[in-house]
């Protein structure tokens, strides 16, 4: 089953996804100042919504740059990587009923393969700029994302057993009594932190630590190549929160109001969760990162699937 | 639909193969890693195209992002520069061929052989979701998946094994 108009699922996920993702910029910059006492961008335009458009229009003017020293090839490729995978993953995402561009029956896999094919990105960035601090930055993206994806799919586990199917449509209306949430509070817990970490967002931003890195794997890229990290990472952050709202809290389900509205007021709220984190949380150590995924989180993950799958068989 | 699945099947049949010589050739360990990531993608397709969407998945999620980044993991910590490029340049010139091309050659011989003499399987069409995966992997295969978990949990003992710092030397990375 598939939407019944694709193309106009398929244009409109793509305009709405790139501009939010775009409109994020200026919101995380206006509420990490709200949070931390300060003004933020409030000059250009109406409460400096024009902001993003001076920016945008900035990273075009610069020169776009290519060192002598890099890898020509995986230099150029590297940033397109992670654009279309997470742009794929936005094809399983159920937005409402019937805007959908591919109700895949593996949906929910889908994601995780494509999100786990993201890290190249970073890596091949990280390598193909010749440039010690991109290594590190790269070396630091491949143990992390390795390290926190099994847990990831991990924590998923628990969801899909509850709802019988790999379909993400399917995961939303099994929803429809009672929220994934509640029966699966480790689970979302898990999937919550394990998603910062693949979005790299602090406090596991390690990749780009910029007090120890410069700026980490994307230290050589200037104009719209580094645009594209740039945008790639809200558009990251926007695809795990519509995750957790299709997952953990019904996707579209909600009283009164379409299921569209729904479906936005909840992506906004995680949204805005993500911008929390990053206000008010310090970069964690990256050992204390791995031991974190390996020692806590992994046994964690593992302890729900066997406490779901048991409860389940029990009472089906 | 057969139709479009069965074109899907024979463009990804072709890619795989290309990038798989690719990545036998190049002489830049990351390059050959790359073409090696697009093999398995291309196999994926394959896989989907034959009406196993799971298994498609898990090459994507377990081969091309998971054991290939390790590649990858190994090859950006040793740093390979234009020595490392040299000796492969010299590996892949002259003799060395010869042998594993009469030997592949005799297996590829073999192939065809088989494909040309045997019955048309029931092919393209038959999907196998994950439900029936799942039954077949605990149910008549159980012995064999409880002997790979073995042979994992011994993998990941040694591992940790290996990985273990001496007692009295602590530091960081412990």
């Amino acid at each position: 089953m598939t939407s019944p108009y694709p193309f106009a699922s398929i244009f409109g996920i793509l305009i709405v996804a790139l501009s939010l993702s775009a409109a994020l910029i200026w919101v995380e910059r206006r509420l990490l100042a709200l949070w931390q006492d300060r003004y933020g961008p409030n000059r250009a335009g109406p409460f400096g919504l024009l902001q993003v458009l001076a920016d945008m229009i900035k990273i075009f003017a610069k020169e776009d740059w290519i060192p002598p020293f890099a890898d020509k090839a995986v230099f150029v490729i590297a940033p397109a990587i992670i654009m279309v995978t997470v742009l794929l993953s936005f094809a399983v995402l159920p937005i409402a009923p019937g805007i959908i561009v591919a109700d895949l029956n593996i949906g929910l896999l889908f994601f995780l393969g494509m999100s786990s094919l993201g890290v190249y990105s970073i890596v091949l960035a990280g390598w193909s700029s010749g440039n010690k601090y991109s290594l590190l930055g790269g070396l630091r993206a491949a143990a992390q994302m390795m390290s926190y994806e099994v847990f990831m799919g991990m924590s998923l586990m628990g969801v899909v057993l509850l709802a019988g199917s790999f379909n993400l449509t399917t995961i939303v209306e099994a929803q429809s009594k009672l929220w994934f949430v509640i029966p699966q509070f480790l689970g979302f817990i898990l999937f919550l932190i394990a998603g910062v970490a693949e979005a790299r967002r602090l406090p596991f931003d390690l990749p780009e630590a910029e007090a120890e890195l410069v700026a980490g794997f994307h230290s050589e890229y200037s104009g719209m190549k580094f645009g594209m990290f740039f945008v790639g990472e809200y558009l990251g952050i926007t695809l795990i929160s519509a995750m957790i709202a299709v997952l953990f809290f019904g996707g579209w389900m909600g009283p009164w109001l379409p299921p569209i509205v729904w479906f936005f007021i909840k992506v906004f709220a995680f949204l805005c969760f993500f911008i929390l984190l990053r206000a008010s949380l310090p970069r964690l150590r990256f050992d204390q990162l791995m031991s974190l995924g390996w020692k806590v989180m992994f046994p964690l993950a593992l302890a729900n699937l066997v406490v779901t799958g048991a409860i389940v068989t029990v009472f089906k | 639909m057969t139709m479009f699945l069965q074109s899907a099947f024979y463009v990804a049949a072709v890619i795989a193969i290309i990038s798989t010589a690719m990545a036998i050739t190049r002489t830049v360990a990351v390059h050959a890693l790359l073409y090696l990531v697009v093999s398995l993608l291309a196999i994926g397709v394959v896989f989907y195209a034959m009406g196993a969407p799971l298994l498609a998945a898990l090459e994507v999620i377990i081969y091309a992002g998971a054991i290939v980044v390790l590649f990858l993991f190994v090859v950006m910590m040793l740093n390979l520069g234009g020595e490392a490029r040299q000796s492969e340049r010299q590996w892949l010139s002259g003799k060395s061929w010869v042998g594993p091309i009469i030997l592949s050659a005799i297996l590829l011989a073999e192939v065809i052989y088989l494909i040309v003499r045997a019955q048309p399987a029931g092919g393209i069409g038959a999907m196998v979701g994950p439900r029936e995966v799942g039954l077949a992997l605990y149910g008549p295969y159980l012995i064999g998946v409880e002997l790979a978990s073995m042979l994992l949990l011994g993998a990941v003992v040694g591992a940790s094994h290996l990985g273990r710092s001496a007692p009295g030397r602590t530091g960081a990375g412990t």
